[in-house]
């Protein structure tokens, strides 16, 4: 599979990600072959084998409806960009 | 020209559990900003989400009482998009086994019924809250993620509604169905239930749907039937100058009564949804299913059919009863200590539905328990007490809690019946009243009621009001 210019950039605006001209020629050029590569894939025969999503067997992993603390709002705020007082800040979001 | 109008509604009511639905942070509502985290929900890098069975169990629970199809495979899937209330840029959701498919639910539209289709019934988790600062030209939104992992119960039905008498009924009797099985505490105003509407208008007559239009934004059931009447007009308005509906989402504002196009969502989605890798899926066998059929309590509509057939009510005492489980509930074990249906249902719907009104109590924390009823009912009864006493006696009950006798004592209301004591107030009223006298005798008939009014108002209503009449009758003489 060839992906084109416009894929790249529809899949860089997805992703929330800025790629100049030469940048966008690279990925053009790896993706394709990644795809490419992974359609090899195709040649199998796989009429009689269903879709597999997960890599083990298990099923049903569950926990039970009980409180555990939350963290402190020092710690909550850590890894945040900004903050006031008690929130995240983030740019504004116009709705 | 004539259209029809095509409603479908998405409903998201978010579930009755007291953590999240993959950490243990609480749910309780009106914590303080971002007390309620944990790196779970909000999505740092390398955390393992863990399903709660008991939001599992309740969305399972919903999906039974809505007659979906289970699918006994079910797993969930990441949908993606950036928005800064979802710290993880996807909310792990379901679509492609979703928990229930091909459901229904009977709506009653004035003795009518009808089927509404449900789509599906899946779980997924709620996102956190954006705020929006007051102070203009702020160039900052402030995100509160306590909600965000909250369980989140979303219900897609068939556009099978066709007018907005529907659309009330289907949001009123699903609301009745999600409290009836406990699985949501259904507040509108702290948003544990909300709905979307989509809405397309096509020629009376015509099958092929039109381009549909989806609402959002929507803060109570007003709002959501204001902005389905605006949108048909909208959309009539445009179709008959022969222009098209654009497919779009649009946001309902609710101060101005008007819907305007969502910019944000301009451009449409693409959410790229595939298989959570870090859940497991969860095959749901018959014993775990029958469990959660048993489990599911009679609903609204048969309970108040069988209150009609049962209990002789009508149909409108019987709907009231039905509203709200506890009611019914409460009802239901008051008939149980003593047969009497139709007085309980007259206390209950009249009585106790004003006084909750009136002093604005919760129907759900309510001080009066059916064994104190039923002594009231009895007390009347017996005639130890007048029915307009009993209402003073009722509405005390309601406030304290105190049992009907004790306020009776307290108060000294018991009725009297004793003939010498009504006898001598008689005397008392017609020695002070001998004009009014005159009038009866000469056949002025209302001027019995005033001396039956005088004696009532002198024993402060507590006579025994047919034994005033008669007394009074015999001592002015017929
Ligand atoms: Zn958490």
């Amino acid at each position: 599979m060839k992906i084109d210019k416009k894929t790249i950039e529809y899949i860089a605006n997805l992703s929330r990600i800025k790629l100049s001209d030469q940048e966008k020629e690279v990925f053009i050029h790896q993706l394709s072959d990644i795809l490419s590569y992974i359609e090899k894939l195709n040649k199998l025969n796989t009429e009689d084998v269903k879709p597999m999503a997960y890599a083990v067997s298990e099923s049903n992993v569950f926990r039970g409806d009980t409180l555990e603390p939350s963290i402190s709002i020092e710690d909550v705020q850590l890894n945040a960009p900004a903050a006031m007082g008690v929130f995240f800040k983030v740019p504004k979001v116009i709705e | 020209m004539e259209y029809e109008v095509v409603i479908g509604l998405e409903t998201h009511a978010e579930l009755a559990t007291i953590t999240k639905l993959f950490c243990g942070c609480s749910t309780q509502f009106g914590a303080e900003p971002n007390t309620q985290v944990c790196p779970v929900c909000l999505g740092m890098p390398g955390v393992l989400p863990v399903m709660n069975k008991k939001a599992f169990e309740y969305a399972l629970k919903a999906a039974v009482a809505l007659n979906c199809e289970i699918n006994r495979f079910t797993n969930f899937d990441r949908k993606s998009y950036y928005y800064p209330d979802l710290p993880k840029n996807y909310q792990i959701s379901q679509n492609y086994y979703n928990l229930g498919i091909n459901g229904c639910m009977n709506i009653d539209l004035n003795g009518n019924r009808k089927t509404i289709r449900i789509h599906n019934v899946h779980l997924e988790e709620e996102a956190g809250k954006l705020i929006h600062p007051e102070e203009t030209g702020a160039d900052y939104s402030l995100v509160d993620f306590n909600r965000a992992g909250v369980p989140l119960l979303e219900i897609v039905s068939y556009p099978d509604m066709r007018t907005v008498d529907e659309v009330d009924s289907y949001m009123q009797t699903l609301r009745k169905i999600l409290l009836y099985t406990e699985v949501s505490d259904c507040k509108m105003q702290e948003g544990s239930l909300r709905f979307e509407a989509s809405i397309s208008l096509r020629k009376k007559g015509i099958d092929k749907l039109g381009n549909r239009v989806e609402i959002k934004n929507l803060n109570s059931m007003k709002s959501v039937i204001k902005a389905i009447e605006y949108e048909a007009i909208r959309q009539s308005a445009l179709l008959d100058k022969g222009e098209t509906i654009d497919r779009e989402t649009r946001l309902w504002d609710e101060v101005n009564g008007k819907s305007a196009r969502m910019r944000s969502k301009e451009e449409s989605q693409d959410y790229r949804y595939f298989p959570e890798p870090d859940l497991l899926p969860v095959l749901i066998d018959e014993k775990w299913l029958s469990a959660i059929k048993n489990s599911i309590p009679e609903l609204p509509l048969a309970r108040k059919q069988r209150f009609v057939e049962a209990f002789k009510l009508s149909d409108y005492d019987a709907s009231i009863l039905t509203e709200e489980k506890v009611l019914a509930d409460s009802f239901e074990e008051c008939v149980k200590i003593m047969d009497r249906p139709k007085a309980f249902s007259n206390w209950i719907t009249n009585d106790l539905l004003r006084e909750v009104k009136d002093r604005k109590l919760d129907i759900n924390s309510l001080q009066i328990k059916p064994k104190q009823l039923a002594l009231l009912v009895e007390i009347v009864e017996k005639g130890t007490i007048s029915s307009t006493i009993a209402k003073e006696v009722f509405s005390e009950m309601v406030q304290t809690g105190k049992d009907p006798q004790k306020i009776i004592e307290e108060k000294g209301l018991t009725q009297i019946s004793d003939e010498g004591l009504i006898e001598a107030v008689i005397d008392k009223i017609i020695a002070s009243n001998p004009s009014v006298i005159e009038d009866y005798k000469k056949g002025k008939k209302n001027a019995l009621a005033f001396l039956v009014g005088q004696v009532m108002k002198e024993t402060k209503g507590k006579a025994n009001p047919k034994m005033v009449n008669e007394l009074l009758k015999g001592k002015v003489g017929i």
